[in-house]
């Protein structure tokens, strides 16, 4: 039979019988996670690296580009973390994430990470909202003076916030996730950055905006090539990420990543306008990125092939 | 790899106390030899009923005999089918030479396959949800030969396999999966939030979550029962003595025993599954033997634990945490200049 992961509702062909799966029916439980999950996986990387940013824009006085990635770093987690309990199965327990701590399941080290850094992100973009007549007040003081440490502390949690998502699907068996496992921390860090410096080039002026145009180069060369990577293993499970609407998603999220970088290069420093939509365009092709490695997995999983692998083919190639 | 006192991978000798238990009962698993199977079903009804477990709709699969499709959140035993055209051991299947025409099996599967694929979950909802794959009716099988060849079926209970490393309950984290004082897995329904992590933790596709009631479900090998001394429901219930319950090393024994008995009398394909400390996952506290190849029954041939390899995800992880954080700060002394 014919691997044919490609979502498409048309009637199947009568395909021949097939010999070594039971029915066709796969091995594994395709994951129940619904896309929020993807969603999650971007906001959390967004928010990682723009927490990043606005350590270091608070540190050289680009005050432009720290309220806006304050802001949008606490955004990202916020709306992610939304997501992440709209996938439960039983939102109204979201709480019982917290009742343990187990190094076992990088979900839980992710709970802890998240209820560790998001307060964090949270304080130093209180500081920025906070109205003028409140700054005298004891508390508002208090919120302008932990400001800083708060976000420094927000950018040492971050680089983990962007990579444990990576590990929490490597540990699954879900084959295209689990054999990605030595190359998806780096394609999701790499977009993180990626993604928070487009949302720098979207909300300070290009002269504030250097270092995120940077940090967006160096994150788009490393996500285009641990990605290309990742659809270059022999594996069976490959075929998930070549084929489909992963594939759609990824050769998406690879024009828009790359075509956001090059506008960057050429006109970011310039052209507000030009900075604005390559900052979108990067945006955008994280966002494609994370949707495509996630209907990857999902699609690897109804094929019984990738679970029966005793006789690893070569992948067709396209 | 290890974390702590917990081996993540390998053989373990005692996986009760290493998750903590003092003074614990023995192991105890399944050891379900499918060459007994008759294919009556009790186990999977006497779980259910045992369990109350809900209903997963009423379609017919076109498996065979098999309406029950896949284990799931709602289907803690499930029986497989699988037709073939060959002789089990020296027995007689009494079709040889008669006018019957060939099996339809092999047609029906094409078209099950073909139709599952459509499915939301590519068929993976079985078990745990309706799924129609509206196979054609009863007609009589696509002409052929004349001959029908010799036929045998192949039929196996599959169950949760209570992994030495589960998957599953690694994964968990909210504690609502556990390993209890017996060495089984079983969820608490007090604390499960339908995260899902463990759908896809577990190597065999086993545990689901439950569409009405949004949390995970899977065989606790009747916890209930084992506190009060009595066997599982469906070991209970099965008239063949295919499923046999007892502790773990008395069923590998038997096992092996078995597995003897039926080379002699010329089943040299029966072999065990899941009954290695060795494999994958630590070794199964329910294992199988088994007439063919896993993946007939619908079985991983290798399944792995994924936590196997958490040790080297992290690390990978880690650097690319350390590289993210360099690249952050680098573009900020660049910017000073
Ligand atoms: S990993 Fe799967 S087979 Fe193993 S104990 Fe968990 S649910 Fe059962
Ligand atoms: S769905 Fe329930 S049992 Fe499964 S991992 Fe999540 S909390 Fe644990």
């Amino acid at each position: 039979m014919s691997w044919s992961g490609d979502g498409s509702r048309e009637a199947a062909m009568v395909p021949p019988a097939e010999v070594d799966t039971y029915y066709g029916r796969p091995v594994l439980k395709p994951p129940v996670w619904k896309e929020d999950i993807a969603y999650y996986f971007f906001l959390g990387g967004l928010a990682a690296g723009a927490s990043l940013l606005a350590a270091g824009a608070d540190q050289t006085g680009r005050l432009r580009l720290r309220r806006g990635t304050r802001l949008g770093a606490v955004g990202a987690i916020g709306l992610g973390a939304i997501f992440l309990v709209r996938d439960l199965g039983r939102p109204d327990r979201f709480h019982h994430m917290l009742r343990v701590a187990k190094p076992t399941s990088p979900m839980s080290v992710g709970t802890w990470l998240l209820t560790a850094y998001a307060p964090l992100a949270g304080t130093a973009a209180l500081a920025e909202v906070l109205p003028r007549r409140w700054r005298r007040t004891t508390l508002g003081r208090l919120v302008d003076t932990a400001a800083r440490p708060a976000g420094v502390a927000a950018a040492l949690a971050a680089p983990a916030v962007a990579a444990y998502t990576a590990v929490l699907i490597a540990d699954t068996a879900v084959p295209a996730w689990n054999e990605g496992r030595d190359l998806l921390p780096f394609v999701f860090s790499a977009s993180a950055a990626a993604s928070a410096g487009g949302l720098g080039m979207l909300v300070a002026p290009p002269e504030e905006a250097a270092p995120a145009r940077r940090l967006a180069q160096y994150g788009a060369l490393v996500e285009l090539v641990a990605s290309r990577q990742l659809e270059r293993r022999r594996s069976p499970s490959v075929e998930a990420y070549l084929t489909g609407d992963a594939r759609r998603c990824l050769t998406r999220a690879r024009g828009l990543t790359a075509g956001g970088v090059l506008l960057s290069m050429l006109l970011g420093r310039r052209s507000r306008l030009a900075a604005a939509v390559s900052g979108a365009a990067l945006l955008a092709g994280g966002f494609y990125e994370r949707l495509g490695i996630f209907r990857a997995g999902v699609a690897s999983t109804k094929e019984p092939r990738t679970t029966v692998r005793r006789t690893p083919q070569a992948p067709a190639r396209t | 790899m290890t974390l702590g006192t917990h081996p993540l991978y390998g053989p373990v000798d005692d996986v009760a106390t290493q998750a903590g238990h003092v003074g614990h009962p023995p192991r105890v698993g399944f050891f379900t030899d499918t060459s007994v199977c008759i294919g009556c079903k009790a186990c999977e009804v006497a779980c259910k009923e045992w369990n109350a477990v809900p209903e997963d709709g009423f379609n017919l699969l076109g498996m065979s005999l098999d309406n029950t499709g896949m284990l799931g959140a709602d289907s803690w035993r499930h029986v497989a089918f699988v037709e073939q055209p060959r002789r089990l051991g020296r027995q007689d299947g009494g079709v040889a030479g008669l006018p019957v025409g060939p099996s339809s099996t092999s047609y029906a599967a094409g078209v099950v396959a073909g139709r599952l694929r459509q499915a939301e979950r590519g068929g993976g909802e079985l078990g745990t949800a309706p799924l129609d794959p509206g196979v054609p009716g009863g007609g009589p099988p696509p002409p052929g030969g004349a001959d029908r060849m010799d036929f045998r079926w192949l039929m196996l209970s599959d169950v949760c396999k209570h992994c030495t490393h589960a998957g599953c309950l690694d994964v968990c984290p909210t504690g609502a999966l556990f390993r209890t004082e017996f060495g089984t897995v079983v969820v608490q329904d007090d604390i499960c939030n339908g995260c899902g992590y463990c759908v896809s933790g577990c190597p065999f596709g086993v545990i689901d979550r439950r569409p009405t009631d949004g949390q995970a479900h899977k065989c606790t090998l009747c916890y209930d029962r084992l506190r009060d001394g009595l066997e599982p429901a469906c070991a209970k219930a099965c008239p063949t003595d295919s499923i046999q319950f007892g502790t773990l090393d008395e069923l590998r024994d038997r096992a092996r025993g078995r597995v003897a008995q039926l080379h002699a009398l010329g089943a040299t394909e029966a072999r065990l599954y899941g009954d290695d400390p060795d494999d994958g996952v630590g070794g199964c506290g329910a294992f199988f033997l088994l007439l063919d190849e896993p993946e007939v029954y619908g079985l991983p041939p290798d399944p792995v634990v994924p936590t196997r390899d958490l040790g080297r995800m992290w690390k990978a992880a880690g650097v690319a945490a350390l590289a993210l954080a360099a690249a952050a700060f680098s573009v900020f002394v660049e910017g000073r200049r």
